[in-house]
């Protein structure tokens, strides 16, 4: 009882900064520039152009969390598969890049990408047809699925790792060979991995703003850029403020999605 | 009763620690400049220091609107802010500059070409704001290796056989500028039915267009990414230094004539510094070292007569002959509604 007021940097810390942004986000979001109250900013998402950067960002944040899934499944079976030393030291370098700055990565795939880049530079010395995605979706999702990978690994390599091999074992006793055990044990009791690492990727890749800039050139606009410019360049935050209250709304909506398929709240965020 | 204690604690020496910070800035003896990004000699800065004894607080910003709202705000105590012309008249229609007192800045008045001081009535009526820094024009930056007709107009970033090797500017002005140059409009246009027409034209090139980029025009241009790009002339005398292939033309169709100018924000607590500073700013040894590092053009005609390379003296790059072009316009500050209408117009153009 008495040591509650250790939570106190916490609660100061928390009201700081996440309430009172966050309440002022609400204020600036339902409101115009007179601060009169105004439902305009929220509903200003139904004009064509917020319409299809909204569509446009969960189309490309769907396909990069699917092959994010589909390329961290196998991985974590893997690593969960071997010993103990040699997978320390594989999670180890797939956590590594996470030690670089995000920024550098996403610009380091510029580079790569570009029409003179490094990999066209090769492709074009083994004389073989060079490869032209930067400044296209692709290359967006490319940038997505590299830079939120390890967030899909981790919670999913977790989950794997608690499942008691004895119900693996019990599973084959009983008969189911080596498919049906993987559909009907391993697969469902890793799943709260999975939803966690679906949130983790899902929505940083909703609301980014960095990776369509960089990789797409600045053509491709996605709703995080819609927001970014209202705060930056246009200078209407009320604006800004509205559409970012609507994408809490599908962010809040994919949380709850995850909270519910976990009800044993087994859910292995890192 | 306990948690109440504590917050009231917590709040006290928050409030303590803010009220200590305060007290610390109002020290005489500094100045706290608020610049462009890579837009001095740092070397200059330490040389204030040493000469004047006066502290340099330095911050940088990437475009007038990020700088702006800090302004308005007031959340910064700026002495010395360096806004281009239409921001330096929405400041001024806002009344958040402070008169400059010309009589304690003597450089500015004698090194300062008359022409800059002309030119900049355009946004500051009477010249009473603001001291010329940096001038410029916008053109086409392109790659003589890489292009096989003559480029000398906006159209030819419309041109179908470079599809992929154009790079525009990511600006809403910069990119309408174009557009409406194009159709033969004033860039300060606010009637909707001209700026209709230059969307039309951006969305029909936006197929061909490689990236929207700012500064990365400089880096793309000079690794033969892109043929064509649309460039501040500042920037493309730096690029010539890298890349020889390079040349810069001003379109015939006109463009803008920009004016990054030095402004003391209202309620500045050191103006006597922040006009030392222009003035040390205004010397002809400081505005040289200045323009041999940045390489954007300096309105310091007693500079200019010191630069040693007569190919950059006389670069019609660096210092072109206004005179020689036509539908030369200088950005005008458009009201709050125009901004919005053009803010919206480039969200359908890059929706697109």
């Amino acid at each position: 009882m008495n040591k509650k007021w250790l939570s106190f940097p916490y609660i100061l810390w928390a009201a700081g900064f996440i309430i009172i942004p966050l309440a002022m986000v609400f204020y600036y979001g339902f409101t115009d520039r007179d601060g009169i109250f105004t439902m305009e900013n929220i509903l200003a998402i139904l004009s064509p152009e917020h319409r299809k950067a909204l569509f446009l960002a969960l189309v490309l944040s769907f396909f990069s969390t699917l092959i994010c899934i589909l390329l961290a499944y196998p991985l974590s079976m893997i690593l969960a598969k071997m010993g103990n030393a040699r997978n320390s030291f594989l999670v180890l370098i797939f956590i590594l890049p996470m030690w670089m700055n995000f920024l550098l990565r996403t610009l380091a795939w510029q580079t790569l990408l570009e029409k003179n880049g490094v990999i066209n530079s090769i492709l074009h010395f083994l004389h073989l047809p060079g490869i032209a995605i930067i400044n296209t979706p692709a290359a967006i999702i490319l940038g997505m699925v590299y830079n939120f990978l390890p967030f899909m690994v981790l919670p999913i390599y977790n989950a794997l790792l608690k499942i008691d091999p004895n119900v693996i074992n019990a599973a084959r006793d009983l008969g189911a060979n080596g498919l049906q055990t993987f559909i009907k044990v391993t697969l469902p009791l890793s799943m709260p991995g999975v939803i966690s690492g679906i949130t983790m990727v899902f929505v940083p890749a909703l609301t980014t703003f960095v990776i369509s800039t960089l990789l797409g050139g600045s053509k491709i606009l996605l709703i995080g850029n819609v927001i970014e410019q209202e705060f930056t360049q246009s200078g209407n935050w009320n604006l800004g403020s509205g559409l970012s209250v609507v994408l809490m709304i599908f962010i809040v909506i994919s949380i709850i999605f995850s909270t519910l398929s976990d009800k044993d709240g087994e859910g292995t965020a890192i | 009763m306990k948690k109440l204690i504590v917050t009231a604690v917590i709040a006290c020496s928050t409030l303590f620690l803010f009220g200590c910070a305060n007290s610390q800035d109002a020290k005489n003896g500094e100045v706290v400049v608020y610049n462009w990004g890579e837009y001095i000699d740092p070397d200059v800065l330490t040389q204030f220091e040493e000469e004047t004894g006066i502290k340099v607080i330095y911050d940088e910003f990437e475009t007038n609107e990020i700088m702006y709202p800090k302004i308005e705000a007031g959340a910064s105590d700026y002495d010395v802010v360096c806004p281009s012309d239409y921001m330096i008249q929405k400041m001024i229609d806002n009344d958040l500059l402070e008169e400059i007192n010309f009589d304690a800045i003597p450089n500015a008045v004698n090194n300062i070409g008359e022409q800059y001081y002309e030119q900049s009535k355009s946004f500051d009526p009477e010249n009473k704001y603001s001291v010329p820094y940096c001038w410029g024009t916008v053109g086409i930056l392109y790659n003589k290796t890489m292009v096989n007709s003559e480029i000398d107009s906006w159209a030819d970033l419309w041109d179908p056989q470079y599809s992929d090797s154009i790079l525009m500017q990511d600006s809403v002005r910069d990119s309408f500028m174009v557009a409406l140059k194009l159709n033969g409009y004033s860039m300060n246009t606010t009637d909707p039915a001209q700026l209709e027409v230059a969307k039309k034209s951006l969305i029909e090139q936006k197929p061909i267009i490689q990236a929207y980029v700012i500064d990365q025009v400089r880096d793309k241009m000079i690794g033969n990414e892109a043929a064509l790009g649309v460039i501040y002339s500042g920037e493309a005398i730096f690029t010539q230094r890298e890349n020889p292939d390079l040349e810069y033309v001003i379109p015939k169709e006109g463009t803008n004539v920009w004016i990054d100018s030095w402004v003391i924000p209202k309620g500045s607590k050191n103006k006597e510094n922040a006009e030392k500073f222009i003035d040390f700013m205004c010397r002809e040894d400081i505005a040289l070292k200045n323009f041999e590092y940045i390489t954007y053009s300096t309105p310091n005609e007693a500079a200019q007569a010191l630069i040693e390379d007569q190919e950059i003296k006389n670069s019609p790059i660096a210092f072109p002959v206004l005179s020689d072009y036509e539908n030369l316009e200088t950005f005008e500050y458009l009201g709050t509604d125009s901004d919005e209408l053009y803010n919206q117009l480039w969200k359908e153009v890059k929706s697109e």
